[in-house]
C-alpha cells in the first residue's frame, strides 16, 4: 500500500509539474490574471469606495458576496460542531470539587455535604487533576487584554492597513482561547458563557446579511451599500465604505465566537467540563 | 539547457506547491491514523492555498494598499504598481473554508474515538468485523 | 419585487437559519415553521423565477451593483430555471413529510438539525444558480459541511463513514478549486461566461486542458461516479433518515448539473466534445459504472444500501447520456436529473416512512409491510416502477431519450448497459414487493405464534403520507407531461452546435 501509494502520488505529482510548463512566469506583469480583472480593482477601488486597502474592498464590496457565505460557511461549521458533539445532558454526580485558591489545596464535597460560604476564596473545578499554574494565570492576564485592544485595532483599520474582520475576529477568538487554556474551562465558561457566544455568531452573520437585505429594502440590489447613503447621510462613495466597516464588524464578530465555540466543543468533546 | 533553465526560474513556485499538495495527497491514501489524515487534509488544502497566493504576485510591484494622506493629495494609480489583491481576497475565503473542515473533521474524529475507542482504521475495521 | 427572486431563493434561507438556531435555545417548535416558511417562500420565488426566464430566456442579477467579472453575478438561464424548481420543492416537500420523524429522532437537536438543514438547503439552491466559478465552490462547501454534519448523526457506523465523506468531499472540492485556479491563471476571470467568451482564444493551451481534467476529476469524485463512489454507500445507510432523504436527491444530481453547466457553459461543446475518443471513453466509465452498481446493489440485504447502489448506477445514466454529446442524449441527462431527483426522494421517503414503524431497514424486516403500511409501500411501488423505467412513470421517458441517444450516437455498449441495470432493477425491487407482499409478518419460527396485532395497519403518521403520495404523483405527472418539459425548457437549455 505505501509503495502503491507512493507511485500514484509520484505520477500525479509529476503530471501536474508537466501542466505548469506552459503557465506564464511567476510574477510576470503580462499575464492573463495581472491585465484583465484585477487593474480595475487596483485603480478604480479608491473612486469606487474610498477604501485604500484593496483586498478588503474587494473582500467586503466588489466580492461581497462570497464573504457573507465564507461567515456562513463557519456559521455552519459551529453548529456542525454544536450538533455533533454537545451532550445536551449533563452527567450528575455526587459530588462537588473546590480548591482553595490561595492554597491549590482540592475539596471534594459528597452530596448533602455544605458547600463553601464565599466564592472568592474557593473555586469550583471539575476534574480531580484541573491545571492550575499561578505564572502562567497572571501571564494570561496580564497580556490577552493587550492581545483584544490589537484584535479591535485590526478589524477596525482594515481600510488602511493589513487586516479586517477575519484577522481581527481570529486574533480576538484567540484571546478566549488563551483565557481559557491559561486558567480552565469552567472559568471561560463564566466569562463567555455558550449562550452568549451562540448569540454572538448568530449577530455576525445577522450584521452581514441584515445590510445586505437593508439594501434590498433601499430599493437598490442585494449588498449594494451605496443605497445606505440615504441613511447614513452621506454620498455613496462614503457609504460604501462604511458599508464594507459594518460588515467587516460583524465577520468579526461571528469569526471570534465561532473560534470560541469550535475551541469548547472539541477541547471537552462536547461535555463543557475540563476535558483535556 | 538554457531552455530548462529559464523554465526552472521562471516556474519553480508552482513545483512547491504541487510538492507540498502530494504530501498531503500521500498522508491521505497512505496513512492509517485518522488524525494523520486529517492532517494530510489540512496540508492538501494549504497547499492550493499556497498556489492561489503565488498567481498573485507581480514583479516591482507592493502590496494593494494604495498610500494616500490628508495632504498628499490623490495621484494617478498604476495597476503595475501593485500585486493583484484578487487571489488574496479569494484565498482568504478558502482559509475560512479550511478552517471549517477542520473542524467539523475532528468533531468527527472525536465521535469516532467515543465509539471505537480507537483512531487507527484497522483495529476500527477489525471492531466492525467482529460486530 | 420579483427582480430580486435571484438574491430571495438564497438569502431568505440563509436569514431563515440565523432565526432557527435562535429559536433553538427559546422555543424549539418554531424551528420547523420558520423552516417552512423560508423554503415556501425559496420555492415560490424559484418558480417566478422560472417564468421569467420563459419569457426572457436570461435572468442576470447583480450582487452589490458591481456588473460581472468584477462583481458576482447570477444567472438563471433555461437549464438552471428548472433545477431550481426541482430542488427548492424537493427541500419543502422533504422537511414537510419529515417533521414527525425529525421530533423523533433529533428530540434535543431540532434547533441545530434544522439549521443545517436550511443551510445545506441554501448551498445547493446556490450552487444551482450561481455564475460565477469560485462563489460555486463557497457554496460547494457550505453543502458539503453541512451534509457531513447531518450524516454524522447517523446510526452505527454513521461518524466513521462521515468522516471517510470528508477526506473524499475535500479532495473533490479542493480539485474543483484547483481548476478553477488553472482557469484563472489562463484567463484572468473567475465568471463563468467571461471565462468562456476569453477561452476560445487559449483551447490549444495545455494549461486550459489540465484545468478541464482536474475540474472533472473532483466533480466525478463529489457526484461519486464509480471507481470514486467509494465515500457513498456507507455515508447514505447510516444517515440519518430525515437527512438522507434530502441529501440523496440533491447532492449527486446537483454536482451532474454542476458538470454539464461547467462543460457547456464555460469550456463551451466546442472544446468539451472536441475529440471523439475522449468522450467515447468517459462514456465507457460510465458504462462501467451502471453495470458494477447493478451488480453490487444486487448483492446487499437492507433497503438504503440497494439504493444507495442503484444511485450509483443512475449517476453513470447521467454521465454516459451528456457524453454521448449528442441532442438527445444530452435531454435525457438533464430530463434524468430532475426525474432521479424526484425518484430517489421518492424511494428514500419511503425508506423513512419503514424506519419510523420498523426497527431496521434489512429485508428481514420488510416482511409483511404491504398490509402493515399500504400507502407508503404504494408510494414505493411507484418510485420503483419509475427507477425500473415503466411508463407513465417518468424514469421511463428520460430513459427512453438516453436510448435514443446512445442509439444515435452508435454507442450500442451504452444501450445495452441501460437496458441490463434495467433489468436489474426488475429484479431487484420485484425481490423487495416479494418479501412485502407474501411473507408474512415478523419471524414465524422463532416467535411462535404471530402477533395478530403486528399484522394490523400501522402506516406512517399522515403528516409524512400525504407529502409522500403528492411526490408519488409527481412521478406520474412529471412522466406525463415529459413532452412539455421537453420541449418548452429543456430544448433550449441545449446550446446551438449539437445535433
Amino acid at each position: 500500500m505505501k509503495w502503491f501509494g507512493f507511485i500514484a502520488v509520484f505520477l500525479c505529482g509529476s503530471l501536474f509539474i508537466y501542466g505548469t510548463v506552459e503557465f506564464p512566469g511567476w510574477g510576470d506583469p503580462l499575464s492573463p490574471t495581472s491585465t484583465h480583472v484585477s487593474p480595475y480593482y487596483i485603480e478604480k477601488t479608491m473612486e469606487d469606495t474610498s477604501v485604500p486597502n484593496i483586498v478588503t474592498a474587494v473582500l467586503a464590496d466588489y466580492r461581497g458576496y462570497d464573504t457573507m457565505f465564507e461567515t456562513a460557511v463557519i456559521f455552519s461549521a459551529g453548529i456542525a460542531c454544536l450538533f455533533l458533539l454537545r451532550q445536551m445532558k449533563r452527567k450528575k454526580t455526587d459530588f462537588r470539587l473546590y480548591r482553595h485558591t490561595a492554597t491549590g489545596i482540592t475539596f471534594r464535597i459528597e452530596k448533602g455535604g455544605k458547600l463553601p460560604p464565599t466564592a472568592k476564596e474557593f473555586e469550583r473545578i471539575d476534574g480531580l487533576w484541573t491545571p492550575y499554574d499561578l505564572i502562567i494565570k497572571t501571564t494570561g492576564r496580564f497580556i490577552i487584554p493587550f492581545i483584544q485592544i490589537f484584535a479591535l485595532y485590526v478589524i477596525a483599520h482594515g481600510h488602511h492597513s493589513p487586516g479586517g474582520g477575519f484577522q481581527g475576529g481570529v486574533i480576538l477568538g484567540a484571546s478566549f482561547v488563551l483565557f481559557a487554556i491559561s486558567h480552565d474551562l469552567r472559568s471561560a465558561l463564566n466569562r463567555m458563557s455558550e449562550k452568549l457566544t451562540a448569540f454572538f455568531y448568530t449577530l455576525g452573520v445577522y450584521i452581514y446579511a441584515g445590510t445586505g437585505a437593508l439594501c434590498i429594502l433601499l430599493g437598490a440590489n442585494f449588498l449594494d451599500y451605496s443605497a445606505l447613503a440615504t441613511i447614513l447621510f452621506v454620498d455613496p462613495v462614503t457609504a460604501r465604505s462604511h458599508g464594507i466597516l459594518i460588515v467587516e464588524i460583524g465577520v468579526g464578530i461571528a469569526v471570534m465566537a465561532v473560534m470560541v465555540i469550535l475551541y469548547y466543543n472539541l477541547v471537552s468533546a462536547g461535555k463543557f467540563d475540563e476535558g483535556l | 539547457m538554457v531552455d530548462l533553465l529559464t523554465i526552472i526560474i521562471s516556474k519553480y513556485n508552482y513545483w512547491g506547491y504541487i510538492v507540498l499538495m502530494m504530501i498531503g495527497l500521500y498522508a491521505m491514501i497512505v496513512k492509517k491514523n485518522l488524525v494523520k489524515k486529517i492532517i494530510g487534509m489540512s496540508i492538501f488544502q494549504t497547499a492550493i492555498i499556497f498556489f492561489y497566493v503565488s498567481i498573485g504576485m507581480k514583479k516591482n510591484a507592493t502590496i494593494p494598499i494604495i498610500s494616500h494622506g490628508h495632504d498628499g493629495g490623490e495621484h494617478a494609480v498604476h495597476a503595475v504598481d501593485f500585486i493583484n489583491p484578487l487571489p488574496h481576497v479569494l484565498m482568504l475565503t478558502a482559509i475560512v473554508v479550511s478552517v471549517a473542515t477542520l473542524g467539523v473533521a475532528l468533531a468527527l474524529a472525536i465521535k469516532v474515538y467515543q465509539q471505537y475507542n480507537s483512531l487507527e482504521e484497522d483495529e476500527i475495521d477489525s471492531q466492525i468485523k467482529v460486530k | 419585487m420579483s427582480q430580486h427572486f435571484p438574491a430571495f431563493i438564497i438569502v431568505i434561507p440563509l436569514i431563515a437559519a440565523f432565526f432557527i438556531f435562535t429559536a433553538g435555545w427559546l422555543k424549539r417548535t418554531y424551528c420547523f415553521y420558520i423552516a417552512a416558511v423560508a423554503l415556501a417562500i425559496s420555492l415560490f420565488s424559484s418558480f417566478g423565477l422560472l417564468l421569467q426566464v420563459l419569457q426572457n430566456k436570461v435572468v442576470v442579477y447583480h450582487f452589490g451593483g458591481w456588473s460581472p467579472p468584477w462583481g458576482i453575478a447570477y444567472r438563471v438561464d433555461y437549464l438552471n430555471g428548472i433545477v431550481l424548481v426541482v430542488s427548492a420543492a424537493i427541500a419543502f416537500l422533504n422537511l414537510i413529510a419529515t417533521k414527525k420523524s425529525v421530533e423523533k429522532e433529533f428530540i434535543e437537536r431540532v434547533g441545530p438539525f434544522y439549521a443545517l438543514y436550511v443551510l445545506f438547503v441554501t448551498g445547493t439552491m446556490g450552487i444551482v444558480v450561481t455564475g460565477d466559478a469560485f462563489n460555486l465552490y463557497v457554496l460547494l462547501e457550505i453543502a458539503s459541511l453541512t451534509g457531513y454534519a447531518l450524516i454524522g448523526m447517523g446510526t452505527e457506523h454513521a461518524a466513521l463513514a462521515s468522516l471517510n465523506y470528508v477526506f473524499m468531499g475535500t479532495i473533490g472540492a479542493s480539485f474543483y478549486l484547483l481548476g478553477i485556479g488553472y482557469l484563472y491563471i489562463a484567463t484572468g476571470s473567475l465568471n463563468m461566461f467571461d471565462i468562456a467568451s476569453i477561452l476560445p482564444n487559449i483551447f490549444q493551451s495545455n494549461v486550459v486542458l489540465f484545468a478541464f481534467v482536474i475540474c472533472l476529476t473532483g466533480l466525478f469524485i463529489k457526484m461519486a461516479l464509480f471507481p470514486m463512489h467509494t465515500w457513498l454507500p456507507n455515508a447514505y445507510t447510516y444517515s440519518p433518515s430525515p437527512a438522507i432523504s434530502l441529501i440523496a436527491p440533491l447532492t449527486t444530481k446537483v454536482m451532474v448539473y454542476v458538470m454539464i453547466r461547467i462543460l457547456l457553459s464555460v469550456f463551451t461543446p466546442s472544446f468539451s466534445f472536441k475529440s471523439m475518443a475522449v468522450n467515447t471513453s468517459f462514456v465507457w466509465l460510465a458504462v462501467i459504472a451502471i453495470v458494477v452498481g447493478s451488480i453490487l446493489a444486487l448483492s446487499q440485504q437492507s433497503l438504503k444500501r440497494m439504493l444507495s447502489y442503484v444511485m450509483i448506477a443512475e449517476i453513470g445514466y447521467m454521465v454516459g447520456g451528456f457524453w454521448l454529446a449528442n441532442r438527445a442524449g444530452i435531454t435525457g441527462a438533464i430530463l434524468h436529473i430532475i426525474n432521479d431527483a424526484a425518484m430517489t426522494l421518492c424511494v428514500f421517503l419511503v425508506a423513512g416512512n419503514i424506519l419510523y414503524r420498523v426497527p431496521g431497514d434489512s429485508f428481514d424486516n420488510l416482511k409483511g409491510l404491504f398490509r402493515k403500511m399500504p400507502f407508503s409501500m404504494g408510494a414505493f411501488v411507484v418510485g420503483a416502477l419509475s427507477i425500473i423505467g415503466v411508463p407513465p412513470t417518468c424514469g421511463f421517458f428520460s430513459k427512453w431519450y438516453l436510448i435514443t441517444g446512445g442509439i444515435a450516437a452508435g454507442h450500442y455498449g451504452f444501450v445495452a448497459a441501460l437496458l441490463f441495470s434495467s433489468l436489474v432493477n426488475v429484479v431487484l425491487f420485484f425481490r423487495i414487493f416479494e418479501i412485502g407482499y407474501f411473507e408474512p409478518f415478523g419471524d414465524l419460527h422463532i416467535s411462535g405464534s404471530m402477533d395478530e396485532e403486528e399484522k394490523t395497519f400501522d402506516d406512517a403518521p399522515l403528516g409524512m403520507l400525504v407529502p409522500l403520495m403528492i411526490v408519488a404523483a409527481g412521478l406520474i405527472a412529471l412522466g406525463i407531461y415529459t413532452d412539455t418539459l421537453v420541449t418548452k425548457v429543456i430544448q433550449f437549455a441545449i446550446p446551438g452546435g449539437i445535433s
